[in-house]
């Protein structure tokens, strides 16, 4: 509840990264009674090319049971009896990047409107239903997936009611249009709210930028005039094209046998559109010059973000740029960028740096706040220290340090069947191998001091990145 | 980290738990220890709640307490400044703090092994902080970075901030947590250091453990470390009670924006006797029948039936130090003022009050509660906040197990009675955001220079 996170009024000591997503999966920021109301419109907005970028680790001793439905449809399941609950979810490539320029945002709008009315039952009916049932119903969507989760007891009444319905929203939905008119309004009043808001328009441009006019840049060319343009048949129509049996990725954890969890994924997929797995996405292009955005606003901050395409999942390089990366800026309060901008000089409260992996090159992405006189100044050393970290790679020290963070914090990855339920479903969306998480440790200490420098020399050009500054103008 | 902080906000019904297999401890010089045990994941998560937070602010200094959980990664004698970050993370660890108006947090999360360090780390922190000038000076300017970013540059937020100000004039939770700019750009280290000295004893602190541990052996861990620390006397709380408002309080705040927005904010009780009050409890409900899921009454009627607004929602929490608020707030639909959102909000009120709920709608706000206590769970983190929210605002973890027992307990009649009693207008403030267009060429946002640039 919005006004609940505003009154606890949590105030933390850094924001450790944990990137925005859109969907339910991500209650909005502490603190703000404002945003948390405000979230509510953003699993709609998709305006930007998000997701949590987990890294996918180990353990030995997860057992993944993995098998093809009679629909087609790649199945991942881990049975745990631990607590009386089920959590299962289907994802498609369906995500920001199968949009159409002109009608951009019609893949955030299919799968939101998938629980607002479906098999004959109102949006109403579908939440009362859910609610008196104890479920709760979630979602995923970024630039690749997009999808509907739940999360139930394992009970007997609980479950089978709230799977059948679960079911109902993926292969039946009425996309009505008086309902679409609605969501349309309400996607349309939230795109002009977050134009002129700094965080949205920083993360825009920057996605633009990166992106031209790759896919990966459709996310951000949802504009209150694409959205206009789009009606039912176009939702219909995604629908049909996507949320298909092949394209179907189901994962399930919890409370529930072998057999059970075979009947659920064809429940889940028996009357799903036919059509086979089609996620054919282009290579990103690399930038051919250096891009500079400035963009006035009066806010006190500046907002700036730098970026470069990254990698894939199951890239090459995927380890040592991930590693590489935990020096650089993703290892929360002990990361060079951390240490250079906040706590020599005090001149950020969050400055962080992340690889998004995607089917294709997510962003590279540095990000910081900054008091507007300074702007030039933190700009100045964010990109001296990328610089250096490029050139230099991270010492022999960093790097055990990294590796004693990643190993030694293993079991907190997997230590919920949340967490878990999340993990298996990108194993199955990007086909990684079921070792994986098994592997994950050790690909991790293989990694050499050389491999980071030379991996990152390869894969960045610090002389050819997206630079976007929302507030200074620098006049 | 955060993502687990906030499951637990944004859950229903906060501190609705199974308390299992716990056990409490208090330590000869007055620490509380309570632990948990979970083996489902050899994992540990160790808090430390110290009952120090805004509210035990004064006026000059608002926003100390946060600026000191930020000098408390900043040294002591044996481990120097960053270092305490370092350790944790070569352990594997995650770690973070956070400061509310009624406490402040620190925590980390463990592979189980590694629970002692994070006990010596919070021991030595909570007797041995070496705050030095130069650090201060660096920390203030990232709490000030942390203000902007949170409050000054967003809209919503201001007016959330203006709403509470508004709404206790007297009480200390009409001042933000984090504190005024200008009181910021004034503050001291001795200032710090002088909170530091009054509220950080182990006598005003809970140490929290759930995971995969023995009880046996982390007492035996937390009698070795913060064992030898010594008690202080802890000086009095004043309860400084905000008057009773006789009146209806309007404010407007301007910001650059598209949309507007309003707050609705009403005075509420806060749950001070869990066995024998039930007006919380029937709040918590109500709030369930307004806003639990997207088809309850305001999202239905006012966001999918009328498109009055984008978006509404309601919030209420029970357990406070201070006192409660009821509190609604919403986006109006384009083409729809703040005024016709107001009016459609309070006709809600109104109805509610004249008919009370359904018998439906208060089983559907039951089962989501009965759920809700089994989801939690799967969270250590989440178990851990519930234990410290209710030790850390002077009631006691043991209530949780009550916590869903009385929720059940509310009729349809209690509902109604406290809508009628709480949801009064002369005790209602209303915020409203006027959205400025963003003029490239007006003034920049100045701020006051002072001595420190």
């Amino acid at each position: 509840m919005a006004a609940t996170s505003s009154m606890l009024h949590l105030y933390e000591y850094g924001v450790v990264w944990a990137r925005r997503t859109i969907g339910t999966v991500f209650a909005p920021p502490p603190c703000l009674r404002a945003n948390a109301a405000w979230n509510k419109l953003l699993w709609l907005m998709a305006a930007m090319v998000t997701s949590l970028a987990f890294v996918l680790p180990a353990q030995a001793g997860l057992p993944i049971q993995h098998w093809q439905s009679a629909s087609g449809a790649q199945v991942y399941f881990v049975e745990n009896h631990d607590l009386p609950i089920l959590d299962l979810s289907v994802g498609f490539a369906a995500g920001s990047s199968f949009d159409v320029g002109e009608k951009a945002g019609v893949a955030a709008l299919t799968q939101g409107l998938l629980s607002l009315g479906a098999g004959g039952l109102s949006d109403d009916q579908i939440s009362n239903r859910f609610a008196d049932l104890g479920a709760q119903l979630g979602g995923d969507f970024d630039a690749d997936r997009a999808g509907l989760k739940l999360r139930t007891l394992s009970s007997e009444r609980e479950r089978t009611g709230s799977l059948q319905l679960f079911a109902t929203l993926l292969q039946q939905p009425d996309f009505s249009t008086v309902v679409l008119e609605r969501e349309k309004a309400r996607v349309i009043a939230g795109l002009r709210e977050a134009a002129t808001q700094p965080e949205s328009i920083s993360s825009k441009a920057f996605g633009k930028a990166l992106y031209g006019n790759h896919p990966y840049a459709m996310g951000e060319m949802v504009e209150p005039e694409t959205v206009e343009k789009i009606g039912r048949d176009d939702l219909i129509a995604f629908h049909h094209s996507h949320y298909t049996r092949g394209n179907a990725v189901i994962a399930i954890i919890g409370d529930i046998t072998r057999v059970q969890a075979v009947q659920i994924a064809e429940q889940m997929t028996a009357n799903l559109p036919n059509g086979t797995a089609q996620s054919v996405i282009p290579p990103v292009p690399l930038l051919a010059a250096a891009v500079e955005k400035r963009i006035p606003h009066p806010a006190a901050q500046s907002h700036i973000l730098l970026g470069y395409p990254g990698m894939k999942r199951g890239d090459p390089d995927y380890y040592a740029l991930y590693v590489g990366n935990y020096v650089l800026g993703g290892g929360g309060f002990v990361s060079r960028l951390t240490e250079e901008v906040r706590e020599k000089r005090g001149l950020a409260y969050s400055v962080y740096s992340y690889f998004l992996p995607l089917r294709q090159e997510g962003p590279f992405q540095i990000g910081l706040q900054t008091k507007r006189e300074q702007t030039d100044q933190a700009l100045a050393l964010v990109r001296q220290t990328l610089k250096k970290f490029i050139q230099d790679g991270p010492t022999a020290k960093e790097l055990q340090a990294a590796k004693d963070n990643i190993i030694g914090g293993f079991p907190l990855r997997i230590d919920s069947n949340g967490k878990i339920l999340d993990y298996l479903a990108v194993i199955g969306f990007y086909q990684l191998p079921l070792t994986y998480l098994d592997d994950f440790n050790k690909q991790i200490d293989k990694v050499t001091t050389a491999q980071i420098k030379d991996a990152f020399k390869r894969r960045i050009d610090p002389d050819k990145m997206v630079t976007v500054i929302v507030g200074d103008d620098g006049k | 980290m955060r993502r687990a902080i906030l499951f637990f906000l944004s859950a229903m019904l906060p501190a609705v738990a199974f308390a299992g297999n716990t056990q409490e401890f208090k330590l000869d010089n007055g620490l509380k220890l309570v632990v948990q045990e979970d083996h489902r994941s050899p994992v540990v998560v160790s808090q430390v709640w110290y009952r120090a937070g805004s509210i035990d602010e004064f006026n000059g200094t608002t926003g100390v307490a946060h600026v000191l959980e930020h000098m408390m990664f900043k040294g002591t004698k044996k481990v120097p400044a960053g270092q305490f970050s370092r350790m944790v993370a070569a352990a594997g660890g995650k770690e973070n703090a956070f400061t509310s108006r009624d406490y402040t947090v620190y925590f980390q999360q463990l592979e189980k092994s590694r629970l002692e360090l994070a006990m010596k780390l919070e021991a030595d922190r909570m007797a041995n902080l070496n705050m030095s000038d130069a650090e201060f000076a660096k920390e203030i300017q990232v709490v000030m970075e942390e203000r902007r970013w949170r409050t000054e540059d967003k809209p919503q937020a201001q007016v959330g901030e203006q709403l509470m100000s508004s709404t206790f004039q007297t009480h200390p939770y009409g001042r933000p947590v984090i504190g005024w700019m200008n009181d910021l750009e004034h503050m001291k280290a001795q200032d710090a250091r002088d909170w530091y000295k009054r509220w950080y004893a182990p006598n005003n602190a809970t140490l929290v453990v759930v995971g995969d541990v023995d009880p046996q052996q982390v007492l035996r861990l937390a009698q070795k470390y913060f064992g030898p620390l010594k008690a202080q006397k802890l000086p009095e709380r004043k309860p400084q009670g905000e008057p009773e408002q006789k009146g209806e309080r309007r404010l407007v705040v301007k910001a650059p924006a598209k949309l507007p927005y309003l707050a609705l904010a009403y005075h509420a009780p806060s749950l001070r006797d869990p066995k024998n009050d039930w007006e919380p409890y029937a709040l918590e409900i109500l709030s369930g029948v307004l806003d639990g899921n997207p088809a309850s009454r305001l999202n239905r009627d006012l966001v999918r039936r009328d498109r009055i607004a984008v978006d509404v929602s309601v919030g209420y929490d029970a357990v406070n130090r201070g006192p409660g608020l009821f509190e609604f707030d919403g986006t109006p639909s384009e083409g729809t003022s703040v005024e016709d959102l107001e009016a459609a909000i309070r006709g809600q009120i109104e109805q509610l009050k004249q008919d009370g709920i359904s018998e439906e709608e208060l089983q559907r706000v039951k089962a989501q509660v009965i759920a809700a206590d089994v989801y939690q769970r799967d969270s250590m983190f989440y178990q851990a906040m519930q234990i410290g929210m209710l030790e850390g605002t002077g009631l006691s973890w043991r209530h949780l197990k009550d916590y869903p027992r009385r929720l059940q307990a509310v009729t349809a009649e209690q509902v109604q009675a406290v809508a009628r009693k709480y949801l009064v207008d002369d005790t209602l403030t209303v915020a409203v955001l006027d959205p400025q267009p963003i003029d490239e060429n007006a003034p920049k946002h100045k701020e006051v220079p002072h001595g420190r640039h």
